[in-house]
């Protein structure tokens, strides 16, 4: 199993860093794939049932000048790792003023990715600065759990508002119950509710948008005024949006009636889908 | 020093306000008054009480370390940014290519084996490890071997680099093998600082090991029977041993005796140089404080007694350090 990467242009390094940070975020630990073309983040909490799932793909050749990888067999050309999220996204921190950035998977006593950066340097000589972040190889036989997640069949599809506004009024409503109803209908109008004995709180987003229906959608015969609704737990859509420091090139949100709320997010050429299950 | 410090908390004010500031000390009332003599016949007056104490000197003299090292305090302060907040110890060390090797320094757990033993969910606990390697050339004087290690503690280091960085002073480093005490030295025209810190006595010998692909030379090793620092707290007196614990920084003073035997694992050696022989004085020693964990946190500084418990007062103690008195 080989691996390295390697970064030498500014814009991709901060690129990358912005989505380290953003996964650092999402999940504590989390699984990167690496495999001839992507570069995948995914956490899956299935295990824990009632967890949220986040699948984050980047293409490759996007961020790195360099990249050599070899999986753990020819058949089997990929590999997965486990890691504190929080290590990639500190060791990143310190490339701010990289010359390059290098990646690599190593044993050094036990399984690292070493992240090696050039910083640019006052003085004639370069500084290098390594980090040994420890992972754990994920088997074979548990790569199953780690697969891309399929794309429910969404009640109703939206465009989200801007999500900063959206994480203001979040973040005020979880100060009145986690307990949140998001609703949506096809005609642009999303509703966020919060009931408790005393008050009732909605917040109505008017004219976002729906992404055009695919002409075999069973959507098509829905009424677009009827609203679908998921209850969820309210840190765990407020855990979300955290981690979006950037306003994101598309933002969807696909509700599946009282079952989950798939948001689907394109930041540049990043995609993220994070599945977040209904309360039961 | 925190009452001290509440005086000149802002600074800016004192600019504008402040035109005089005189301080004394009031032997009757055992007060430091701190007279702030403003603007507009304003004065602050601060009275202090202040207890009298034993005068402990620390005994150390960067001339009797071989190596050194010396850099303007900045670059040293960007060399230990990379390192997590958190990082309790740091190694300093030369490698390959005379570069200056920072790297952080993990405890071992008692028994862990290195290599570890992988575990299923074991790897990613782990803390990650992170390193900066200078070159020589941003040292205005590097005189130390390739290979040569020392581990001290991170969160004193970056107190007083973030001093020196205020003051815009070079920093020296002044160090021996690995137990040895590293004297940080920072001068100028108006202030001599001298900053010591106890450095890790390393038993295992790949622990402050630089890595193989850094240094062709591991660090080199002391004995374990070597004879444990004859001025180590452990042997003083009971005397010094009570007015340390009023002294230390941290309630734990008990903690910060290291034991004298050599357990296994790392441990602490806390000494200031050799001094006199007197300190020799083992048989009139309680003995180390026995089950004392090697203490992980060294918070203050060590100072040799000058009290002498066989020779008891009988003519004035030999001074081994002159009071540094208000000069300089």
């Amino acid at each position: 199993m080989k691996f390295r990467a390697k970064i030498v242009d500014a814009a991709c390094l901060n690129h990358f860093t912005r989505v380290s940070n953003m996964i650092a975020k999402l999940a504590k630990t989390c699984t990167l794939r690496i495999s001839p073309e992507k570069l995948n983040f995914i956490l899956c909490d299935r295990l824990v049932g009632g967890g949220v799932s986040m699948w984050c793909e980047l293409e490759q050749e996007n961020f790195f000048s360099e990249f050599q990888m070899e999986g753990v067999s020819a058949e089997n050309n990929a590999i997965y790792l486990e890691l504190t999220s929080e290590n990639l996204s500190r060791a990143l921190k310190t490339a701010q003023n990289a010359r390059t950035l290098k990646i690599k998977l190593t044993n050094k006593h036990f399984p690292c990715l070493t992240v090696s950066v050039e910083l640019l340097s006052m003085s004639t000589s370069s500084r290098i600065v390594t980090h040994d972040i420890p992972l754990k190889v994920i088997p074979r036989k548990l790569w199953k759990d780690f697969q891309q997640p399929s794309v429910p069949d969404a009640d109703v599809s939206i465009y989200l508002p801007v999500l900063k506004t959206l994480k203001s009024v979040v973040e005020k409503m979880k100060n009145i119950s986690n307990h949140l109803v998001i609703e949506a209908n096809l005609n642009g109008e999303l509703n966020l509710k919060i009931e408790t004995d005393l008050v009732c709180v909605t917040t109505h987003f008017k004219d976002l948008g729906n992404p055009p229906l695919a002409s075999d959608d069973a959507s098509r015969d829905r009424d677009p005024a009827e609203m679908a609704e998921v209850h969820v737990d309210i840190r765990k859509l407020l855990q979300f949006l955290a981690g979006q420091q950037v306003n994101p090139t598309r933002a969807l949100c696909n509700l599946v009636s009282s079952r989950m709320v798939h948001l689907d997010l394109l930041h540049e050429d990043v995609c993220l889908q994070y599945f977040i299950p209904a309360l039961s | 020093m925190k009452s001290f410090l509440s005086i000149f908390r802002s600074l800016v004010m004192l600019e504008k306000t402040v035109e005089k500031c005189c301080i004394s000390l009031n032997d009757r009332s055992s007060c430091l008054v701190v007279q702030l003599h403003c603007k507009y016949g304003v004065r602050k007056t601060h009275n202090l009480s202040f207890q009298d104490c034993e005068c402990l000197q620390a005994v150390f003299n960067p001339a009797s370390c071989p190596h050194v090292l010396r850099a303007p305090a900045r670059i040293l302060g960007e060399a230990v940014l990379p390192f997590p907040p958190a990082l309790a110890e740091v190694t300093l060390g030369i490698g390959r290519g005379r570069r200056v090797i920072l790297r952080s320094y993990q405890e071992e757990e008692a028994g862990a084996q290195v290599p570890p033993v992988p575990g299923p969910t074991d790897s990613t606990v782990k803390a990650m490890m992170t390193e900066m390697s200078i070159g020589e050339e941003d040292f205005q004087q590097l005189q130390a071997p390739e290979g040569i290690a020392i581990t001290f503690c991170l969160k004193e280091f970056r107190g007083l680099l973030s001093f020196a960085e205020s003051a815009n002073l070079p920093v020296s480093i002044h160090f021996d093998a690995p137990g040895r005490p590293a004297i940080f030295t920072l001068e100028d025209s108006l202030l001599d600082g001298h900053f010591v810190l106890a450095t890790l006595l390393e038993l295992d010998p790949h622990s402050q090991d630089l890595g193989s692909s850094q240094l062709h030379r591991p660090v080199p090793q002391l004995q374990g029977h070597s004879t444990p620092h004859q001025d180590d707290f452990a042997n003083d007196d009971i005397d010094s041993y009570m007015i340390a614990m009023e002294t230390t920084v941290s309630s734990e003073g008990l903690r910060v005796l290291p034991s004298v035997t050599l357990t296994p694992g790392p441990q602490r050696h806390c000494g200031p140089g050799p001094h006199s022989e007197e300190e020799d004085n083992d048989e009139a020693e309680p003995g180390p404080v026995p089950g004392t964990p090697p203490p992980k946190k060294f918070r203050s500084m060590f100072f040799g007694s000058i009290l002498d418990p066989i020779h008891s007062p009988q003519g004035p103690s030999p001074v081994l350090a002159e009071d540094s008195d208000g000069e300089g």
